[in-house]
């Protein structure tokens, strides 16, 4: 198990070297626009998003936060403008997706974990699966991303045997063993009461301290503000404003942005 | 004045439940007699159980003939006013035939080992804990089917026996064991071809539907053994019970690809998204995730079209087949045995045969439901 540690720490030592010397940004997005529909959901998104940065989307109800983030991993598909995840152009081709996915993990609001697997069968599934990796040590990896969100007891139980923010950090565990580079996260904690938020927070920061690229979609001001690098508000589609978060939070632009804030920080 | 505050000062330890509500007295308390009205039904129940039951019992047991080598056995005496029973002996004595039909004698040990092949395999595959399973459901699967053909048909040396002398418990295991087999797996390709995003698989697979589900099963068996050749050119010919199979196996195609698609709708749309973000392709998605959960809930619907397939075998008969009952009818023109109680005593006996067949498969599909079950549902 220790060796095996080691091996995992080593796993993440190399792909930090890879980040610096690979091209520093790691998702672009250029005028890209989404209609469900009639409805145009997305409007002219431009976003540029660099390696080993924490990006935080906040904005209203139904402005189009989860659908933006679900075209990056072709949860959903966008009809104009250009999606480039780490080099690579998201197009209908099925094996370009494929190689975006294996490298974006995703975490839900509602965990989305398979019910009728364990645990350690809904992290060991994709990397067994997908990157035709040998059971053992896929266990083995499962186990060291199990332990790192604390919850190594649980493996052998079902995910409708345990509480909320467990299912949350195992789902987080879950995308962590296919040692994705870029991690997306909807509302992970809005589903979840006050005392288990802390707990899958505390998962989230540890991983923004090791230098993950993440996208979060999330109302946590106090997690904007310690982790995030950039602060994005949406409106109506719109990318409407975006800021460090000292400054996004201090002194908003944007009367929306302002209203917003009022919003949320007086409730 | 009442104090608001309270502060438990100790924890109440862990009782055992009250004695009365635990045991066979204590249940019958709760469940027969709580009230008056519910001791009124109990004993009306119990009345018609025993009315039903106790002529069954008297008709089947204690006054059955289970020894005899003719009619003789069978029939009272003309005036001794005796009540004969069942006619065990007849049902003993055509038991052969009921097993194997019109199988030539010398060569029914083969389908013996059909048989026994088949129940050797299948109650490991079975049973849960049991290792091996996927070498197990290899050979059931695969290696089976080649050698049950091979054995039932002949060639290789053995004597060929034409289908046509086939018969009894044969043609009904042939017949439901190759149509629940293969009508799962096509009802399940059906079931994802009719959600499937690509128009043109979509419209075959309603079109082959809602085909087979508008049509009666009798009228595919008569179509496929009297139309079916006209449309043939001359000389090619299929063998008659291998087009009843493809006849049934598609009918119960289309009723399983819609209990199948119940299921696949029951699950929700989160599950196919967190397979998709973990890269997951189409197949391992439906096979490993999606397929798994909707055919454990929709279990019962599955096993209720193999228990309607199964009791559907006894249809063929009207396309000259002979199945278990079919040849239990046709034993009864035998004069040998013409009692009064015959025809009852070999419905009762078809009765009992197909009952606990489909009887058996119920239980294990519960039992199975129970042990697929993980954690609350929520
Ligand atoms: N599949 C769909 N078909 C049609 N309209 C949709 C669909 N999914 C989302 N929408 C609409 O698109 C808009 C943006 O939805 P989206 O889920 O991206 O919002 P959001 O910003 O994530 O909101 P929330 O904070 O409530 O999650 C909403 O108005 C929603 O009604
Ligand atoms: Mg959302």
């Amino acid at each position: 198990m220790a060796e095996n540690t080691v091996e995992a720490e080593e796993l993440h030592a190399n792909r930090s070297k890879m980040h610096i010397s690979d091209t520093d940004v790691a998702i672009e997005i250029t005028k890209m626009n989404k209609w469900y529909g009639d409805f145009h959901v997305l409007k002219d998104i431009d976003l540029r998003v660099m390696r080993g940065e924490r990006i935080v989307i906040c904005g209203p109800s139904g402005s189009g936060k989860s659908t933006m983030i679900r075209c990056i991993n072709r949860l959903e598909e966008h009809q104009k403008g250009s999606i480039v995840v780490d080099g690579i152009e998201l197009t209908n081709d099925l094996k370009k997706i494929d190689e975006i996915r294996r490298e974006v993990g995703m975490v839900f609001q509602h965990f989305n974990l398979f019910p009728h697997l364990t645990i350690l069968e809904n992290c060991t599934l994709a990397p067994i699966w997908v990157r035709k990796m040998p059971k053992k040590e896929a266990e083995e990896i499962a186990m060291h991303y199990l332990s790192r969100v604390k919850i190594p007891e649980q493996a052998h139980k079902y995910p409708g045997q345990l509480s909320g923010g467990q299912q949350q950090r195992v789902a987080i565990a879950r995308s962590l063993c296919m040692n994705p580079r870029i991690m997306l996260f909807d509302e992970p904690t809005s589903a979840l009461d006050p005392e288990m938020i802390k707990e899958v927070l505390d998962v989230m920061v540890g991983l923004a301290e090791e230098g993950m690229t993440m996208l979060c979609v999330t109302h946590e001001m106090g997690f904007a503000r310690q982790v995030a690098n950039r602060v994005i508000f949406m409106d109506r589609g719109q990318i409407v404003e975006q800021n460090e978060p000292e400054e996004f939070f201090n002194n908003p632009k944007h009367e929306r942005t302002q209203l917003f804030l009022s919003q949320i920080l007086h409730h | 004045m009442t104090d608001l505050s309270y502060v438990r000062a100790d924890e109440s330890p862990n009782l055992p439940p009250p004695v009365n509500t635990t045991g066979v007295i204590g249940w019958m308390r709760a469940n027969l007699f709580s009230s008056i009205g519910n001791t009124i039904l109990t004993l009306i129940g119990v009345f018609l159980a025993y009315s039903i039951f106790e002529p069954l019992i008297e008709f089947s047991l204690i006054n059955a003939v289970w020894e005899g080598e003719n009619r003789q056995a069978c029939v009272a005496p003309p005036d001794s006013g005796l009540h004969v029973g069942a006619c065990w002996a007849y049902v003993k004595a055509y038991l052969p035939q009921f097993i194997y039909g019109r199988y030539p004698i010398d060569e029914r040990w083969r389908v013996d080992i059909v048989y026994g092949l088949f129940a050797l395999l299948l109650i490991p595959m079975a049973i849960p804990g049991v290792p091996f399973k996927r070498t197990n459901a290899l050979l059931l699967l695969i290696a089976y089917p080649i050698v049950a053909y091979f054995l039932l048909t002949g060639g290789f040396g053995l004597q060929i026996v034409e289908t046509n002398l086939w018969g009894g418990l044969l043609v009904t295991l042939v017949i439901a064991v190759t149509g629940i087999t293969a009508s799962l797996p096509l009802g399940i390709l059906l079931a994802l071809g009719r959600r499937s995003n690509l128009p043109i698989i979509k419209l075959v697979s309603v079109i082959f539907i809602e085909f087979w589900r508008g049509v009666p099963l009798i009228t595919v068996l008569f179509m496929s053994s009297v139309m079916l050749p006209l449309f043939l050119p001359e000389g090619v010919n299929f063998d008659k019970l291998l087009r009843v199979l493809i006849g049934v196996t598609l009918f119960s195609a289309a009723y399983m690809a819609e209990v199948v698609r119940g299921g696949l709708q029951a699950i929700p749309k989160g599950q196919y998204e967190g397979a998709q973000a973990l890269g997951l392709r189409y197949w391992q998605m439906m096979g490993l995730i999606i397929l798994p959960q909707a055919l454990k809930l929709v279990i019962p619907g599955i096993v209720n079209t193999f228990i309607g397939l199964f009791k559907d075998t006894t249809l063929v008969l009207i396309v000259g087949m002979f199945d278990l009952l079919g040849q239990i009818q046709s034993s009864f023109t035998d004069p040998t045995w013409s009692s009064p109680t015959q025809a009852h005593t070999g419905y009762l006996f078809a009765a009992m045969v197909f009952w606990s067949f489909c009887f058996g498969m119920s239980r294990y599909s519960l039992f199975m439901e129970k042990k697929l079950h993980t954690g609350h549902k929520r």
